[in-house]
């Protein structure tokens, strides 16, 4: 698979939720990402790497605790050590350089996103938490069967209970990804990023904001 | 949510007098009728403040003919022009729900005679 669009992306971290007016003064929730530090520490090319795609690093990290293959990696791009490296596919990857820093203008207001994180661990859950089951009913007749999920299958035929059956379970911290999110401002002095609504994940968390794949 | 003080001050507002429940107040709108703006100013003593920081409103209650009307602002709302306090009250209640059921003489909030004006 060849990369045949131009994707822009940045790590950050996801500072939390506020409000801010727009032109029309209307109150727009958003949550705010501060992306400093984005470096480009590798480009990838289809001779030697069987695919085109730029390698972003982010965050700082103790450079003791950095392993020896991953400090020359870093050292090969002429940048310091990075704690989140993450690979974007993008057919103009020839237009970046190892080394070069990326700041939140590469995004403008009204622009449309993606962002990925990583959503909140809810814990073990039951269906109707995890999946959306109705459960039973509150009262008549209904005993210590509330929250239940009800049958999950046949009887002697099939005799098996049949692979992925939603079932309760760990719930949360997996990969999400919001789409067509706007970015409602960027704050080029502090490195921040104003996204309109919600983004997987907690506070402190690092989230990848990358041009939407859907939409215009 | 220190952490995002410093994003909230750019849509707070630093011209907010300071007025609390029982306060008599005009609100200034600024009222946009196709390219023309207007002012409209609305009386009335303050029912209560709800919420803080950006999304903090007030509700300010008037009786008009004989009808009561509430109108809740933004408090940092950018369509206020203006906030004026006419005069304070002297009431013991961060809100004051039980004037709803109130009229007449009843529906009086006495005005606090010893407060300090605000320059």
């Amino acid at each position: 698979m060849t990369a045949t669009r131009n994707v822009k992306g940045l790590l950050g971290t996801k500072l939390g939720m506020t409000q801010v007016w727009d032109e029309n003064n209307n109150l727009i929730p958003v949550t705010v990402v501060q992306a400093d530090s984005n470096v480009v520490t590798q480009l990838r090319n289809a001779e030697r790497d069987g695919y085109v795609a730029v390698q972003i690093g982010y965050g700082q990290i103790d450079p003791r605790k950095v392993t020896k293959p991953l400090a020359g990696h870093f050292e090969a791009a002429g940048v310091t050590p990075r704690r989140h490296v993450v690979e974007l596919r993008t057919a103009d990857a020839e237009s970046y350089a190892a080394g070069q820093e990326l700041s939140v203008e590469i995004f403008a207001a009204g622009q449309k996103v993606d962002v990925v994180g990583t959503s909140k661990g809810k814990g073990f859950a039951g269906v109707m938490k995890r999946h959306g089951f109705h459960g039973a009913p509150a009262s008549h007749g209904a005993h210590k069967n509330h929250r239940k999920p009800g049958s999950i299958g046949g009887a002697s035929t099939p005799g098996r209970v049949f692979q992925g059956q939603k079932m309760a379970g760990r719930m949360g911290a997996e990969r999400v990804t919001s789409q067509n999110l706007t970015v409602h401002a960027v704050d080029a002095e502090k490195n921040l990023l104003l996204i309109k609504g919600a983004v997987p994940g907690a506070r402190g968390r690092v989230v990848l904001v990358r041009t939407a794949v859907k939409g215009a | 949510m220190h952490i995002l003080d410093s994003v909230d001050a750019a849509s707070l507002r630093n011209d907010v007098p300071d007025f609390r429940a029982g306060d008599t107040v005009k609100v200034h709108v600024n009222i946009i009728e196709g390219k023309n703006t207007r002012v409209q100013v609305f009386q009335g003593f303050v029912l209560g403040r709800q919420g803080r920081g950006v999304g903090e409103t007030f509700t300010v209650r008037k009786v008009s003919f004989g009808v009561g009307v509430e109108r809740t602002f933004p408090v940092h709302s950018p369509v206020l022009d203006k906030i004026e306090v006419v005069s304070r009250g002297d009431v013991r209640r961060a809100k004051l729900f039980y004037m709803r059921d109130r009229h007449g003489k009843a529906a009086k909030i006495r005005e606090k005679r010893d407060f300090k004006t605000a320059k």
